[in-house]
């Protein structure tokens, strides 16, 4: 058995065929995910006469699975990272195993590549008012920046989580290397109380319109105008993103939206998101019902697996009805900083092309 | 005027057909398009048999920008309010163009359809020259407000360059950035100046035709639509030069192509692959065997014009 599974790699994917494996001893095995439309705990079964647990998952082709394996024994459980996959994710919230199935590979693009000149960080502190704090700003300054040159200007909300777990630096250095997008300074931002400040908040907004993007046009050459600013944000970062351009419409042209927490009802109060959802729902609510328009590009991107796509896919419709151009992306993947990361290539492509069309060597 | 066209020079022909069509007396190089790398050129340098002299017109123009603030923000404003005419274009575009390939797409009646898709890529065309004249005026209007003639820094600039064309040979235009290339060729005056035959490739030879047409379907967000960014130099009458072709467009989606070839015509889309050698004769004529893009989408080999 030690044999068999040092030649496999585990998950064994065999076609859309994925099979879990588990050594050691236990009453019960379970697989714990987050894929929406499974059951959250699948359980493995035992190979007769052995300590070796298996499932076997039909995912389709392209799928990107995070996931834990919950232990039972001695009357109690545990939920650990796959001993058998070397294979992990990592967030704010830790890590976990991950299965790549057929077709999933990660993008070359999101690893260094020593061709693409690195751009540099910059940290700054911006007081604010608005929220009563000083707020850290990391910036990213592309490589080859020239205070002559104008650039277009990237807001990117949980900032500290897209360079650390998105992988942001690199991602940037090799779209910018390979021309696929413009030369662009990133503001990346972090939040204070996040689950306040990102939930329709107008002293968040205040903070972003009034504060910081005046401080960062009076320090760097940013290139002037709607058209060049665009603000960024996944899962509550994406509803803060929305509401500050809903707050401030016309100061920003562009709008990338990952897995944004856009929780509504259509009817009663019943939305499932518990107490740090009321604000968003209020808001999401006003805005289906007298939708807006906020910017002139919207790139929204979901993960099919997580419980947000039917949210995500309905503001699509409400987004086009308000007049905005909509480019709407889905992934087999979750609610995850890794889905995030592998959706930037196109996201920032379509909101700041990169020259590319220009270059003919 | 003699142009003569190459393919990509990744796997150079300079070497050869600057020997045999000009073996003698300096020629002129222009690899602007280059930018910062503007001046690494020694392999060039060695493919000309070191009979080279570099234009330097993007140092020329950063030379400009430093020496010059008030033209230098004249033309930061310029790009910027172009880069929202190009914006304003392509959101028209992309409709206009969506609603040809719907067109394209439909069936019933094949003599109904054939005149509403010709209809509908008038209107792309209309766009098209609209936007070229409104891009024109926009350029007009800034030339006219400062006038580079009477920029000492740039009309200095301007006397070089045009002494080392009269003295050229021949004259080697490289490619690169198209729109940075083709703006220096303008800004110094190049055409008024260019009587030596010209050997052009890539973005060099884009900025060589009237018009100059942007493509690429092979982008990191999906294909996007072909696109006029300006007027070149128009030394090439006629023709849409198309460099790298088959890695840039989509060849094999006949109709996405039949649309590209009938919107600029009658100008005729050549295609410019590695290898690719073409002489125009001293009348601007066009040898027969070239590769371009027919009416229905298939690349064929064109007839002698």
């Amino acid at each position: 058995m030690s044999r068999f599974l040092a030649r496999h790699e585990v998950p064994i994917v065999e076609g859309a065929r994925c099979t879990f494996l588990y050594l050691g001893e236990a009453s019960a095995v379970h697989l714990v995910h987050r894929i929406f439309g499974l059951p959250e705990r699948i359980p493995l079964r035992r190979l007769h006469g052995t300590d070796l647990w298996y499932l076997v998952l039909e995912l389709p082709d392209g799928s990107r699975v995070e996931y834990q394996l919950e232990i039972s024994r001695d009357g109690r459980s545990e939920r650990i990272n796959d001993p058998l996959n070397p294979r992990l994710a990592h967030s704010p919230l830790g890590s976990s195993s991950v299965c790549y199935a057929r077709g999933y590979e990660v993008p070359e693009w999101t690893r260094p590549d020593p061709d693409s000149r690195p751009g540099s960080l910059v940290d700054l502190t911006v007081p604010s008012r608005a929220l009563r704090r000083a707020c850290q700003v990391t910036l990213y300054l592309p490589a080859r920046f020239r205070r002559i040159a104008r650039y277009p200007l990237l807001i990117v909300h949980d900032g500290g989580d897209y360079l650390k777990y998105a992988a942001a630096q690199t991602v940037l250095d090799n779209l910018i290397h390979r021309l696929d997008v413009a030369e662009a300074i990133v503001a990346f931002v972090y939040p204070g109380d996040r689950l306040t400040e990102y939930a329709n908040s107008a002293a968040h907004a205040r903070y972003l319109t009034a504060e910081l993007v005046p401080r960062l046009e009076a320090g760097f050459p940013l290139a002037s105008g709607p058209a060049a600013r665009c603000l960024m944000g996944a899962s509550f970062g994406a509803v803060a993103a929305l509401s500050a351009a809903y707050r401030y419409p016309g100061a920003y042209g562009s709008l990338l939206l990952q897995s944004g927490s856009f929780v509504f009802t259509d009817i009663g109060n019943d939305h499932g998101g518990g107490p740090a959802f009321e604000p968003v729902v209020r808001f999401v609510n006003r805005y289906r019902a007298a939708p807006r328009r906020v910017a002139d590009r919207v790139f929204v991107s979901c993960g099919m697996y997580e419980p947000l796509i039917i949210r995500n896919r309905s503001m699509v419709p409400t987004f086009e009805a308000a007049g905005m151009a909509v480019r709407y992306v889905e992934a087999r993947d979750g609610h995850s900083w890794e889905n995030w990361r592998d959706r930037l290539r196109e996201g920032l492509s379509w909101i700041f092309p990169g020259p590319q069309k220009f270059f003919y060597e | 005027m003699r142009v003569t066209l190459l393919g990509p020079q990744r796997r150079p022909t300079l070497d050869t057909v600057a020997a045999s069509l000009y073996p003698e007396g300096p020629i002129a190089t222009i690899t602007a398009g280059w930018q910062e790398r503007e001046s690494d050129d020694a392999e060039m340098s060695k493919l000309l048999g070191s009979r080279d002299v570099n234009l330097g017109l993007y140092r020329r123009w950063l030379d400009v920008t430093e020496r010059d603030p008030l033209f230098a923000a004249g033309e930061r404003r310029l790009a910027e309010l172009l880069d929202e005419v190009a914006e304003t274009y392509l959101l028209r575009l992309d409709h206009a163009l969506q609603a040809v390939y719907a067109v394209q797409r439909r069936g019933g009646n094949d003599r109904l359809r054939a005149d509403v898709l010709a209809e509908a890529i008038g209107a792309v065309q209309e766009l098209d020259g609209a936007h070229l004249r409104r891009v024109s005026a926009i350029r007009g209007e800034f030339y006219a407000e400062l006038p580079p003639h009477d920029r000492p820094v740039i009309a200095e600039h301007r006397a070089e360059v045009a002494a080392l064309l009269g003295g050229a040979a021949a004259v080697v235009v490289a490619g690169g950035h198209v729109g940075v290339l083709a703006d220096v060729l303008h800004l110094f005056n190049v055409a008024a100046s260019l009587g030596s035959p010209v050997i052009a490739w890539s973005a060099g030879a884009m900025a060589l035709a009237e018009r100059i047409v942007l493509f690429h379907d092979r982008s990191a967000h999906g294909p996007g639509h072909p696109e006029m960014y300006g007027s070149g130099l128009s030394v090439l009458r006629g023709v849409v030069p198309l460099p790298h072709a088959r890695a840039r467009l989509l060849l094999d989606d006949a109709p996405r192509m039949a649309v590209f070839a009938r919107r600029f015509a009658p100008a005729r889309c050549v295609l410019l692959e590695n290898g690719t050698r073409i002489g125009t004769d001293t009348d601007g004529g066009w040898p027969p065997g070239i590769r371009v893009l027919g009416p229905d989408g298939h690349v064929t080999t064109g007839e002698a014009a």
